[in-house]
Protein backbone atom coordinates (compact mmCIF):
# COMPACT_ATOMS: atom_id res chain seq x y z
CA UNK A 1 0.00 0.00 0.00
CA UNK A 2 1.24 3.08 -0.88
CA UNK A 3 1.62 5.69 2.17
CA UNK A 4 -0.27 8.65 2.38
CA UNK A 5 2.09 12.10 1.63
CA UNK A 6 2.20 13.80 4.96
CA UNK A 7 0.84 16.84 5.01
CA UNK A 8 3.20 19.57 2.92
CA UNK A 9 6.13 17.36 2.66
CA UNK A 10 7.34 15.15 0.40
CA UNK A 11 5.76 11.64 -0.11
CA UNK A 12 8.11 9.43 2.08
CA UNK A 13 10.12 7.14 -0.19
CA UNK A 14 10.16 3.21 0.42
CA UNK A 15 12.89 0.53 -0.91
CA UNK A 16 11.76 -0.03 -4.76
CA UNK A 17 10.00 3.10 -4.91
CA UNK A 18 12.30 4.45 -7.53
CA UNK A 19 10.46 4.85 -10.89
CA UNK A 20 13.21 2.70 -12.49
CA UNK A 21 12.80 -0.19 -9.84
CA UNK A 22 8.77 0.40 -10.17
CA UNK A 23 8.53 -0.18 -14.11
CA UNK A 24 11.15 -2.60 -14.62
CA UNK A 25 9.41 -5.06 -11.64
CA UNK A 26 5.85 -4.36 -12.83
CA UNK A 27 6.97 -4.83 -16.12
CA UNK A 28 8.82 -8.00 -15.96
CA UNK A 29 6.10 -9.85 -13.50
CA UNK A 30 3.10 -8.59 -16.25
CA UNK A 31 4.87 -10.07 -19.15
CA UNK A 32 6.02 -13.30 -17.45
CA UNK A 33 2.62 -13.71 -16.03
CA UNK A 34 0.99 -13.49 -19.45
CA UNK A 35 3.29 -16.17 -20.49
CA UNK A 36 3.21 -18.28 -17.95
CA UNK A 37 -0.57 -18.11 -16.94
CA UNK A 38 -2.64 -16.58 -19.66
CA UNK A 39 -1.22 -17.85 -22.98
CA UNK A 40 -1.97 -21.61 -21.38
CA UNK A 41 -5.70 -20.19 -20.76
CA UNK A 42 -5.65 -18.50 -23.96
CA UNK A 43 -4.19 -21.50 -26.04
CA UNK A 44 -6.69 -24.12 -24.48
CA UNK A 45 -9.21 -21.85 -26.51
CA UNK A 46 -7.65 -21.40 -28.96
CA UNK A 47 -6.89 -25.16 -29.63
CA UNK A 48 -10.82 -26.14 -29.15
CA UNK A 49 -11.85 -23.49 -32.19
CA UNK A 50 -8.84 -23.93 -33.76
CA UNK A 51 -11.08 -25.56 -37.12
CA UNK A 52 -14.20 -23.48 -36.22
CA UNK A 53 -16.99 -23.23 -34.23
CA UNK A 54 -18.73 -26.43 -36.05
CA UNK A 55 -15.68 -28.86 -34.66
CA UNK A 56 -16.24 -27.61 -30.99
CA UNK A 57 -19.31 -28.24 -30.91
CA UNK A 58 -20.01 -31.43 -32.70
CA UNK A 59 -17.36 -32.65 -29.61
CA UNK A 60 -20.01 -32.63 -27.91
CA UNK A 61 -22.27 -35.22 -29.45
CA UNK A 62 -19.89 -37.87 -28.48
CA UNK A 63 -22.20 -40.19 -26.23
CA UNK A 64 -18.96 -40.83 -24.55
CA UNK A 65 -18.39 -37.42 -23.56
CA UNK A 66 -22.08 -36.49 -22.83
CA UNK A 67 -21.61 -39.59 -20.14
CA UNK A 68 -18.41 -37.83 -18.37
CA UNK A 69 -20.23 -34.73 -18.60
CA UNK A 70 -22.90 -36.40 -16.23
CA UNK A 71 -21.11 -38.98 -14.24
CA UNK A 72 -18.51 -35.30 -13.28
CA UNK A 73 -21.43 -33.37 -12.62
CA UNK A 74 -22.88 -36.67 -10.59
CA UNK A 75 -20.10 -37.13 -8.41
CA UNK A 76 -20.08 -33.46 -7.82
CA UNK A 77 -23.32 -32.98 -6.34
CA UNK A 78 -22.25 -36.06 -4.32
CA UNK A 79 -18.97 -34.94 -3.01
CA UNK A 80 -19.66 -31.26 -2.29
CA UNK A 81 -22.45 -31.66 0.13
CA UNK A 82 -20.52 -34.32 1.82
CA UNK A 83 -17.34 -32.48 2.17
CA UNK A 84 -19.38 -29.30 3.01
CA UNK A 85 -20.92 -31.22 6.23
CA UNK A 86 -17.89 -32.19 7.16
CA UNK A 87 -16.39 -28.97 6.60
CA UNK A 88 -19.24 -27.38 9.10
CA UNK A 89 -18.77 -30.41 11.76
CA UNK A 90 -14.37 -30.30 11.69
CA UNK A 91 -14.90 -26.38 12.32
CA UNK A 92 -17.39 -26.67 14.58
CA UNK A 93 -15.24 -28.81 16.91
CA UNK A 94 -12.15 -26.97 15.67
CA UNK A 95 -13.15 -23.32 16.45
CA UNK A 96 -15.91 -23.52 19.29
CA UNK A 97 -13.78 -25.74 21.79
CA UNK A 98 -10.50 -26.84 23.32
CA UNK A 99 -9.03 -29.94 23.90
CA UNK A 100 -5.82 -32.48 24.27
CA UNK A 101 -5.21 -33.37 20.14
CA UNK A 102 -7.15 -30.40 18.47
CA UNK A 103 -3.43 -29.37 16.78
CA UNK A 104 -3.20 -32.93 15.77
CA UNK A 105 -6.68 -32.80 14.46
CA UNK A 106 -6.23 -29.74 12.10
CA UNK A 107 -3.25 -30.89 10.83
CA UNK A 108 -5.76 -34.29 10.28
CA UNK A 109 -7.74 -31.95 8.61
CA UNK A 110 -5.55 -30.36 6.10
CA UNK A 111 -3.20 -33.47 5.24
CA UNK A 112 -5.51 -34.48 1.84
CA UNK A 113 -3.46 -31.28 0.71
CA UNK A 114 -0.47 -32.69 1.32
CA UNK A 115 -0.62 -36.13 -0.43
CA UNK A 116 -0.07 -36.43 -3.78
CA UNK A 117 -3.72 -37.71 -5.65
CA UNK A 118 -1.92 -40.80 -7.37
CA UNK A 119 -1.14 -41.85 -3.78
CA UNK A 120 -4.76 -41.44 -2.67
CA UNK A 121 -5.70 -43.27 -5.57
CA UNK A 122 -2.72 -46.22 -4.63
CA UNK A 123 -4.12 -46.33 -0.94
CA UNK A 124 -7.82 -46.84 -1.79
CA UNK A 125 -6.68 -49.41 -4.21
CA UNK A 126 -5.28 -51.05 -1.40
CA UNK A 127 -8.36 -50.92 0.45
CA UNK A 128 -11.17 -51.59 -2.16
CA UNK A 129 -9.26 -53.89 -4.86
CA UNK A 130 -9.38 -57.56 -5.10
CA UNK A 131 -6.54 -57.63 -3.23
CA UNK A 132 -6.93 -54.56 -0.87
CA UNK A 133 -7.82 -54.61 2.71
CA UNK A 134 -11.45 -55.30 2.45
CA UNK A 135 -11.37 -56.68 -0.89
CA UNK A 136 -12.27 -60.17 -0.05
CA UNK A 137 -15.20 -59.35 1.77
CA UNK A 138 -16.13 -56.70 -1.02
CA UNK A 139 -16.11 -59.66 -3.01
CA UNK A 140 -17.81 -62.28 -0.93
CA UNK A 141 -20.83 -60.06 -0.70
CA UNK A 142 -21.24 -59.13 -4.49
CA UNK A 143 -19.78 -54.95 -3.77
CA UNK A 144 -18.18 -53.18 -6.63
CA UNK A 145 -16.09 -50.15 -4.91
CA UNK A 146 -13.48 -50.26 -7.09
CA UNK A 147 -13.00 -49.38 -10.86
CA UNK A 148 -16.32 -48.12 -10.71
CA UNK A 149 -18.31 -44.56 -9.41
CA UNK A 150 -18.24 -45.32 -5.31
CA UNK A 151 -14.19 -45.45 -5.92
CA UNK A 152 -14.44 -42.11 -8.10
CA UNK A 153 -16.70 -40.74 -5.51
CA UNK A 154 -14.52 -41.98 -2.35
CA UNK A 155 -11.17 -40.26 -3.97
CA UNK A 156 -12.90 -37.34 -4.71
CA UNK A 157 -13.91 -36.96 -0.98
CA UNK A 158 -10.84 -38.15 0.34
CA UNK A 159 -8.81 -35.47 -2.18
CA UNK A 160 -11.13 -32.50 -1.41
CA UNK A 161 -12.28 -33.10 2.35
CA UNK A 162 -9.93 -30.32 3.54
CA UNK A 163 -11.64 -27.51 1.13
CA UNK A 164 -14.42 -26.12 3.04
CA UNK A 165 -12.96 -26.91 6.67
CA UNK A 166 -9.82 -25.29 5.84
CA UNK A 167 -11.92 -21.84 4.89
CA UNK A 168 -13.78 -21.85 7.90
CA UNK A 169 -11.77 -22.71 10.65
CA UNK A 170 -9.50 -19.61 11.12
CA UNK A 171 -12.63 -17.52 10.62
CA UNK A 172 -14.70 -19.18 13.08
CA UNK A 173 -11.94 -19.01 15.45
CA UNK A 174 -11.05 -14.92 14.78
CA UNK A 175 -14.94 -14.42 14.99
CA UNK A 176 -14.83 -16.04 18.94
CA UNK A 177 -17.85 -17.94 20.54
CA UNK A 178 -19.73 -14.73 21.79
CA UNK A 179 -22.45 -14.85 19.80
CA UNK A 180 -22.90 -18.19 20.08
CA UNK A 181 -22.76 -17.65 23.61
CA UNK A 182 -25.76 -15.55 24.02
CA UNK A 183 -28.10 -17.57 21.85
CA UNK A 184 -27.06 -20.14 24.55
CA UNK A 185 -27.74 -17.86 27.56
CA UNK A 186 -31.19 -16.83 25.10
CA UNK A 187 -31.80 -20.60 25.04
CA UNK A 188 -31.27 -21.45 21.50
CA UNK A 189 -30.27 -25.46 20.85
CA UNK A 190 -27.03 -26.03 19.02
CA UNK A 191 -28.88 -26.85 15.69
CA UNK A 192 -30.82 -23.38 15.80
CA UNK A 193 -27.44 -21.62 16.64
CA UNK A 194 -25.89 -23.08 13.62
CA UNK A 195 -28.25 -22.16 11.55
CA UNK A 196 -29.27 -18.52 12.48
CA UNK A 197 -26.19 -17.82 14.64
CA UNK A 198 -22.71 -19.38 13.18
CA UNK A 199 -23.61 -20.37 9.22
CA UNK A 200 -24.80 -16.73 8.66
CA UNK A 201 -21.62 -15.49 9.83
CA UNK A 202 -19.30 -17.50 8.21
CA UNK A 203 -21.40 -17.75 4.95
CA UNK A 204 -18.98 -16.01 2.55
CA UNK A 205 -16.32 -18.66 3.68
CA UNK A 206 -18.63 -21.25 3.41
CA UNK A 207 -19.48 -20.54 -0.05
CA UNK A 208 -16.59 -20.21 -1.35
CA UNK A 209 -14.85 -23.17 0.32
CA UNK A 210 -17.97 -24.94 -1.57
CA UNK A 211 -16.87 -23.36 -4.79
CA UNK A 212 -13.16 -24.40 -4.85
CA UNK A 213 -14.64 -27.65 -3.69
CA UNK A 214 -16.35 -28.33 -6.51
CA UNK A 215 -13.71 -27.00 -9.08
CA UNK A 216 -11.07 -29.51 -7.59
CA UNK A 217 -13.54 -32.49 -7.44
CA UNK A 218 -14.88 -31.95 -11.53
CA UNK A 219 -10.80 -31.69 -12.18
CA UNK A 220 -9.38 -33.89 -10.15
CA UNK A 221 -7.68 -36.27 -12.39
CA UNK A 222 -4.73 -38.69 -10.80
CA UNK A 223 -6.76 -39.97 -7.89
CA UNK A 224 -9.47 -40.79 -10.17
CA UNK A 225 -7.20 -41.96 -12.70
CA UNK A 226 -6.20 -44.97 -10.51
CA UNK A 227 -9.15 -46.15 -9.44
CA UNK A 228 -11.55 -45.68 -11.90
CA UNK A 229 -10.31 -48.13 -14.58
CA UNK A 230 -10.68 -46.01 -17.52
CA UNK A 231 -13.91 -47.95 -18.61
CA UNK A 232 -15.08 -46.08 -21.37
CA UNK A 233 -18.83 -44.91 -21.03
CA UNK A 234 -18.91 -46.08 -17.50
CA UNK A 235 -16.19 -44.76 -15.34
CA UNK A 236 -14.41 -41.82 -17.40
CA UNK A 237 -15.03 -38.29 -15.88
CA UNK A 238 -14.25 -35.23 -17.84
CA UNK A 239 -10.58 -34.77 -17.25
CA UNK A 240 -10.18 -38.57 -18.04
CA UNK A 241 -12.13 -38.47 -21.19
CA UNK A 242 -9.33 -35.68 -21.80
CA UNK A 243 -6.69 -37.83 -21.67
CA UNK A 244 -8.25 -40.75 -23.51
CA UNK A 245 -9.45 -38.14 -26.50
CA UNK A 246 -6.11 -36.55 -26.24
CA UNK A 247 -4.46 -40.30 -27.02
CA UNK A 248 -6.89 -40.98 -29.85
CA UNK A 249 -5.41 -37.69 -31.56
CA UNK A 250 -8.67 -35.88 -31.21
CA UNK A 251 -7.08 -33.13 -30.21
CA UNK A 252 -9.85 -30.41 -31.12
CA UNK A 253 -12.17 -33.04 -28.45
CA UNK A 254 -9.83 -32.71 -25.78
CA UNK A 255 -9.32 -29.40 -25.82
CA UNK A 256 -13.26 -28.46 -26.43
CA UNK A 257 -13.76 -30.51 -22.89
CA UNK A 258 -11.49 -28.49 -22.14
CA UNK A 259 -12.79 -25.42 -22.14
CA UNK A 260 -15.81 -26.22 -19.88
CA UNK A 261 -13.27 -27.45 -17.20
CA UNK A 262 -11.53 -24.20 -17.72
CA UNK A 263 -14.93 -22.21 -17.60
CA UNK A 264 -15.58 -23.87 -14.04
CA UNK A 265 -12.35 -22.37 -12.96
CA UNK A 266 -12.65 -19.43 -14.40
CA UNK A 267 -16.43 -18.85 -12.95
CA UNK A 268 -14.50 -20.34 -9.75
CA UNK A 269 -12.05 -17.26 -9.27
CA UNK A 270 -14.58 -14.97 -10.33
CA UNK A 271 -16.91 -16.08 -7.65
CA UNK A 272 -13.82 -15.51 -4.85
CA UNK A 273 -13.51 -12.03 -5.94
CA UNK A 274 -17.05 -11.19 -5.75
CA UNK A 275 -17.39 -13.40 -2.22
CA UNK A 276 -14.46 -11.57 -1.31
CA UNK A 277 -16.02 -7.82 -1.83
CA UNK A 278 -19.12 -9.02 -0.40
CA UNK A 279 -16.99 -10.28 2.61
CA UNK A 280 -15.45 -6.89 2.99
CA UNK A 281 -18.57 -4.90 3.42
CA UNK A 282 -19.85 -7.32 5.57
CA UNK A 283 -16.75 -6.68 7.84
CA UNK A 284 -17.00 -3.30 7.19
CA UNK A 285 -20.65 -2.67 8.48
CA UNK A 286 -19.84 -5.58 11.60
CA UNK A 287 -16.64 -4.82 12.07
CA UNK A 288 -15.64 -8.27 12.03
CA UNK A 289 -12.56 -9.76 10.67
CA UNK A 290 -13.14 -11.09 6.87
CA UNK A 291 -11.85 -14.34 5.71
CA UNK A 292 -8.92 -12.97 4.07
CA UNK A 293 -7.93 -11.15 7.40
CA UNK A 294 -8.88 -14.23 9.58
CA UNK A 295 -6.94 -16.97 7.30
CA UNK A 296 -3.78 -14.85 7.80
CA UNK A 297 -4.21 -14.58 11.84
CA UNK A 298 -4.97 -18.68 11.53
CA UNK A 299 -1.31 -19.10 10.96
CA UNK B 1 -13.40 -21.18 25.27
CA UNK B 2 -16.36 -22.29 26.77
CA UNK B 3 -18.76 -25.69 27.87
CA UNK B 4 -21.69 -23.99 27.70
CA UNK B 5 -21.63 -24.39 23.79
CA UNK B 6 -23.56 -28.05 22.74
CA UNK B 7 -22.73 -30.24 20.17
CA UNK B 8 -18.72 -30.96 20.76
CA UNK B 9 -19.55 -34.67 21.15
CA UNK B 10 -21.72 -34.80 17.94
CA UNK B 11 -18.88 -32.55 15.43
CA UNK B 12 -15.92 -33.95 17.31
CA UNK B 13 -17.35 -37.23 16.67
CA UNK B 14 -18.50 -36.99 12.95
CA UNK B 15 -15.18 -35.38 12.47
CA UNK B 16 -13.35 -38.19 13.68
CA UNK B 17 -15.28 -41.61 12.01
CA UNK B 18 -14.90 -39.17 8.27
CA UNK B 19 -11.58 -38.57 8.87
CA UNK B 20 -10.92 -42.32 9.80
CA UNK B 21 -12.78 -43.85 6.94
CA UNK B 22 -11.68 -41.41 4.35
CA UNK B 23 -8.17 -40.47 5.53
CA UNK B 24 -6.85 -42.59 7.53
CA UNK B 25 -8.12 -46.36 6.13
CA UNK B 26 -6.85 -46.33 2.85
CA UNK B 27 -3.20 -44.69 3.77
CA UNK B 28 -2.98 -47.04 6.51
CA UNK B 29 -3.81 -49.62 3.81
CA UNK B 30 -1.02 -48.28 1.56
CA UNK B 31 1.44 -48.34 4.55
CA UNK B 32 0.04 -52.35 5.51
CA UNK B 33 0.56 -53.00 2.03
CA UNK B 34 4.41 -51.37 2.17
CA UNK B 35 5.09 -53.16 5.03
CA UNK B 36 4.53 -56.39 3.78
CA UNK B 37 7.00 -55.97 0.94
CA UNK B 38 9.87 -56.79 2.91
CA UNK B 39 13.15 -54.68 4.01
CA UNK B 40 15.45 -56.57 1.09
CA UNK B 41 12.24 -56.43 -1.57
CA UNK B 42 11.50 -52.54 -0.79
CA UNK B 43 15.47 -51.57 -1.29
CA UNK B 44 15.64 -53.62 -4.47
CA UNK B 45 12.43 -52.34 -6.07
CA UNK B 46 13.72 -48.71 -4.91
CA UNK B 47 17.17 -49.67 -6.32
CA UNK B 48 15.92 -50.94 -9.58
CA UNK B 49 16.90 -48.47 -12.38
CA UNK B 50 13.65 -47.61 -13.98
CA UNK B 51 12.49 -46.32 -10.21
CA UNK B 52 16.14 -44.31 -9.27
CA UNK B 53 15.98 -42.34 -12.55
CA UNK B 54 12.04 -41.67 -12.02
CA UNK B 55 13.14 -40.31 -8.54
CA UNK B 56 16.15 -38.53 -10.04
CA UNK B 57 14.04 -36.95 -12.44
CA UNK B 58 11.26 -36.05 -9.86
CA UNK B 59 13.66 -34.33 -7.54
CA UNK B 60 15.76 -32.61 -9.88
CA UNK B 61 13.00 -31.08 -11.70
CA UNK B 62 10.70 -30.16 -8.67
CA UNK B 63 14.04 -28.68 -7.28
CA UNK B 64 14.41 -26.63 -10.93
CA UNK B 65 10.54 -25.94 -10.66
CA UNK B 66 10.49 -24.60 -7.33
CA UNK B 67 13.59 -22.48 -7.99
CA UNK B 68 11.73 -20.63 -10.85
CA UNK B 69 8.49 -20.20 -8.35
CA UNK B 70 10.77 -18.58 -5.90
CA UNK B 71 12.00 -16.01 -7.98
CA UNK B 72 8.75 -15.51 -9.81
CA UNK B 73 6.60 -16.00 -6.91
CA UNK B 74 8.74 -13.22 -4.79
CA UNK B 75 8.77 -10.87 -7.21
CA UNK B 76 4.84 -11.40 -7.97
CA UNK B 77 4.48 -11.11 -3.99
CA UNK B 78 6.06 -8.36 -4.14
CA UNK B 79 4.42 -5.87 -7.16
CA UNK B 80 1.10 -6.89 -5.53
CA UNK B 81 1.74 -5.51 -2.18
CA UNK B 82 4.25 -2.72 -3.10
CA UNK B 83 2.63 -1.10 -6.26
CA UNK B 84 -0.80 0.25 -7.37
CA UNK B 85 -1.32 0.00 -11.24
CA UNK B 86 -4.14 -0.68 -13.98
CA UNK B 87 -4.99 -4.17 -13.59
CA UNK B 88 -3.29 -5.25 -9.99
CA UNK B 89 -6.71 -7.11 -9.01
CA UNK B 90 -6.72 -8.96 -12.12
CA UNK B 91 -3.39 -10.01 -11.30
CA UNK B 92 -4.09 -10.78 -8.25
CA UNK B 93 -6.99 -13.30 -9.51
CA UNK B 94 -4.48 -14.79 -12.03
CA UNK B 95 -2.34 -15.73 -9.43
CA UNK B 96 -5.36 -18.74 -8.15
CA UNK B 97 -5.27 -20.00 -12.15
CA UNK B 98 -3.33 -23.01 -11.55
CA UNK B 99 -4.88 -24.08 -7.75
CA UNK B 100 -8.05 -23.44 -9.98
CA UNK B 101 -7.27 -25.06 -13.30
CA UNK B 102 -7.60 -29.22 -13.47
CA UNK B 103 -3.99 -30.18 -13.70
CA UNK B 104 -4.89 -32.16 -17.14
CA UNK B 105 -6.46 -28.75 -19.03
CA UNK B 106 -3.17 -27.55 -17.91
CA UNK B 107 -0.80 -30.47 -18.95
CA UNK B 108 -3.02 -30.37 -22.22
CA UNK B 109 -2.22 -26.58 -22.32
CA UNK B 110 1.38 -26.55 -21.63
CA UNK B 111 1.86 -29.55 -24.30
CA UNK B 112 0.00 -27.31 -27.01
CA UNK B 113 1.97 -24.56 -25.92
CA UNK B 114 5.47 -26.37 -25.75
CA UNK B 115 5.43 -28.59 -28.73
CA UNK B 116 7.59 -28.20 -31.75
CA UNK B 117 4.84 -25.76 -33.57
CA UNK B 118 3.65 -24.17 -30.40
CA UNK B 119 3.65 -20.73 -29.54
CA UNK B 120 6.53 -21.27 -27.12
CA UNK B 121 7.66 -24.88 -28.81
CA UNK B 122 8.37 -22.56 -32.54
CA UNK B 123 10.62 -19.86 -31.25
CA UNK B 124 12.30 -22.17 -28.29
CA UNK B 125 13.22 -24.78 -30.99
CA UNK B 126 15.18 -21.68 -33.26
CA UNK B 127 17.13 -21.38 -30.26
CA UNK B 128 17.84 -25.00 -30.38
CA UNK B 129 15.72 -25.76 -26.75
CA UNK B 130 13.15 -28.20 -26.40
CA UNK B 131 11.06 -28.66 -23.69
CA UNK B 132 8.21 -30.88 -24.80
CA UNK B 133 8.59 -34.72 -24.14
CA UNK B 134 12.22 -33.65 -22.32
CA UNK B 135 12.61 -33.43 -18.66
CA UNK B 136 12.05 -29.42 -18.66
CA UNK B 137 8.44 -30.22 -19.86
CA UNK B 138 7.83 -31.80 -16.34
CA UNK B 139 9.91 -28.93 -14.70
CA UNK B 140 7.75 -26.44 -16.62
CA UNK B 141 4.26 -28.78 -15.62
CA UNK B 142 5.58 -28.63 -12.27
CA UNK B 143 6.30 -24.76 -12.28
CA UNK B 144 2.59 -24.21 -13.28
CA UNK B 145 1.04 -26.11 -11.18
CA UNK B 146 2.84 -25.05 -8.02
CA UNK B 147 3.14 -20.74 -8.85
CA UNK B 148 0.52 -19.79 -6.54
CA UNK B 149 2.27 -21.06 -2.89
CA UNK B 150 5.12 -18.68 -2.59
CA UNK B 151 2.99 -15.58 -3.48
CA UNK B 152 -0.06 -16.20 -1.25
CA UNK B 153 2.86 -17.12 1.82
CA UNK B 154 4.78 -14.33 1.15
CA UNK B 155 1.88 -11.60 0.15
CA UNK B 156 0.54 -11.39 3.56
CA UNK B 157 3.99 -11.53 5.56
CA UNK B 158 4.48 -8.38 3.06
CA UNK B 159 1.92 -6.61 3.76
CA UNK B 160 2.14 -7.01 7.17
CA UNK B 161 5.77 -5.78 7.31
CA UNK B 162 6.22 -2.01 8.86
CA UNK B 163 7.56 0.67 7.24
CA UNK B 164 9.08 2.43 10.15
CA UNK B 165 12.18 0.30 10.58
CA UNK B 166 12.24 0.37 6.36
CA UNK B 167 12.30 4.52 6.81
CA UNK B 168 15.03 4.43 9.53
CA UNK B 169 16.86 2.58 8.11
CA UNK B 170 16.95 4.65 4.44
CA UNK B 171 17.49 7.81 6.94
CA UNK B 172 20.42 6.18 7.92
CA UNK B 173 21.99 6.08 4.35
CA UNK B 174 21.22 2.69 3.87
CA UNK B 175 20.82 1.65 0.26
CA UNK B 176 17.73 0.11 -0.91
CA UNK B 177 19.16 -3.41 -1.98
CA UNK B 178 20.73 -3.23 1.96
CA UNK B 179 17.37 -2.85 3.44
CA UNK B 180 16.07 -5.71 1.24
CA UNK B 181 18.62 -7.89 1.83
CA UNK B 182 19.36 -6.94 5.39
CA UNK B 183 16.13 -6.16 6.21
CA UNK B 184 13.21 -6.93 4.23
CA UNK B 185 14.06 -10.18 2.91
CA UNK B 186 14.76 -12.03 6.63
CA UNK B 187 11.53 -10.95 7.99
CA UNK B 188 9.39 -12.38 4.88
CA UNK B 189 12.25 -15.71 4.87
CA UNK B 190 10.06 -18.05 6.99
CA UNK B 191 7.31 -17.31 4.77
CA UNK B 192 8.97 -17.26 1.63
CA UNK B 193 10.53 -20.88 2.67
CA UNK B 194 7.38 -22.15 3.34
CA UNK B 195 5.78 -21.21 0.07
CA UNK B 196 8.63 -22.86 -1.56
CA UNK B 197 8.79 -25.84 0.28
CA UNK B 198 5.19 -26.20 0.01
CA UNK B 199 5.44 -25.84 -4.01
CA UNK B 200 8.29 -28.12 -3.94
CA UNK B 201 6.11 -30.95 -2.27
CA UNK B 202 2.96 -30.60 -4.44
CA UNK B 203 5.66 -30.92 -7.61
CA UNK B 204 6.71 -34.37 -6.33
CA UNK B 205 3.96 -35.93 -6.38
CA UNK B 206 2.11 -33.90 -9.47
CA UNK B 207 0.78 -35.99 -12.27
CA UNK B 208 -1.96 -34.96 -14.39
CA UNK B 209 -0.28 -32.00 -15.66
CA UNK B 210 3.07 -33.52 -16.34
CA UNK B 211 2.20 -36.63 -18.21
CA UNK B 212 0.67 -34.64 -21.16
CA UNK B 213 3.75 -33.13 -22.04
CA UNK B 214 6.45 -35.44 -20.13
CA UNK B 215 6.92 -37.95 -23.23
CA UNK B 216 6.87 -40.29 -20.49
CA UNK B 217 9.77 -42.48 -21.45
CA UNK B 218 11.02 -44.92 -18.91
CA UNK B 219 14.60 -43.72 -17.79
CA UNK B 220 14.44 -40.65 -19.23
CA UNK B 221 10.68 -38.31 -18.92
CA UNK B 222 9.15 -40.71 -16.65
CA UNK B 223 8.18 -39.21 -12.82
CA UNK B 224 7.67 -41.23 -10.04
CA UNK B 225 3.59 -40.41 -9.61
CA UNK B 226 3.40 -41.94 -13.33
CA UNK B 227 5.98 -44.74 -12.25
CA UNK B 228 3.38 -45.54 -9.57
CA UNK B 229 0.58 -45.76 -11.90
CA UNK B 230 1.97 -47.76 -14.31
CA UNK B 231 3.33 -50.65 -11.18
CA UNK B 232 -0.25 -50.66 -10.50
CA UNK B 233 -1.81 -51.29 -14.24
CA UNK B 234 0.71 -54.09 -14.37
CA UNK B 235 -0.78 -55.37 -10.93
CA UNK B 236 2.96 -55.56 -9.79
CA UNK B 237 1.40 -54.19 -6.14
CA UNK B 238 4.38 -54.91 -4.21
CA UNK B 239 6.34 -51.95 -6.70
CA UNK B 240 3.50 -49.65 -6.67
CA UNK B 241 3.29 -49.73 -2.32
CA UNK B 242 6.93 -49.46 -2.10
CA UNK B 243 6.99 -46.40 -4.74
CA UNK B 244 3.90 -44.97 -3.51
CA UNK B 245 4.81 -45.16 0.53
CA UNK B 246 8.39 -43.27 -0.40
CA UNK B 247 6.52 -41.07 -1.61
CA UNK B 248 3.82 -41.02 1.34
CA UNK B 249 6.97 -40.56 2.99
CA UNK B 250 8.42 -37.59 1.53
CA UNK B 251 5.46 -35.70 1.94
CA UNK B 252 5.71 -36.35 5.99
CA UNK B 253 8.75 -34.75 5.76
CA UNK B 254 8.09 -31.97 3.74
CA UNK B 255 4.84 -31.40 5.92
CA UNK B 256 7.29 -31.58 8.94
CA UNK B 257 9.32 -29.21 7.36
CA UNK B 258 6.84 -26.99 7.13
CA UNK B 259 5.71 -26.67 10.33
CA UNK B 260 9.11 -26.40 12.13
CA UNK B 261 9.74 -23.18 9.54
CA UNK B 262 6.57 -22.37 10.83
CA UNK B 263 7.13 -22.65 14.51
CA UNK B 264 10.50 -20.86 13.91
CA UNK B 265 8.58 -18.21 12.51
CA UNK B 266 6.00 -17.90 15.73
CA UNK B 267 8.98 -18.06 17.68
CA UNK B 268 10.63 -15.12 15.88
CA UNK B 269 7.51 -13.27 15.75
CA UNK B 270 6.92 -13.61 19.76
CA UNK B 271 10.40 -12.47 20.14
CA UNK B 272 9.40 -9.38 18.45
CA UNK B 273 11.92 -10.01 15.80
Amino acid sequence: MALQPSSGGPRRIRVGDGPLARTLLIGTVLLVTALVLVAPLIAIFAEAFRQGIGAYAASFADPDTRYAIGLTVFTALIVVPINVAFGIAAAWCIAKFRFTGRNLLVALVELPFSISPIIAGVAYLFVYGAQGLLGPWLEAHDIKIMFAVPAIILASLFVTAPFVARELIPLMIAQGSEEEEAAVTLGAGGWRILRLVTLPNVRFALLYGAALCNARVMGEFGAVSVVAGNIRGQTNTLPLQIELLYQDNNAIAAFAIATILTAVALVTLVAKAIIERLDARRAALTGEPTVKVAAKAGH
Amino acid sequence: MNRVIPGLPLSLGITLLYLSLIVLLPLGALVWQASGVGLERYLAIMSGGRTASAFQVTLSMAALATLFNAVYGLALAWVLVRYDFPGKRLLDALVDVPFALPTAVAGLALSALFVSNGWFGAPLAALGIKVAYTPLGIAAAMAFTSIPFVVRTVQPVLEDLAADVEEVAATLGASDWRIFTRIIFPAIFPAFLTGASLGFARSLGEFGAIIFIAGNLPMKTEVVSLLTFIRIEEYDYPAAAAIAATLLGLAFVMLFLVNMIQLWQQRRIGRGD
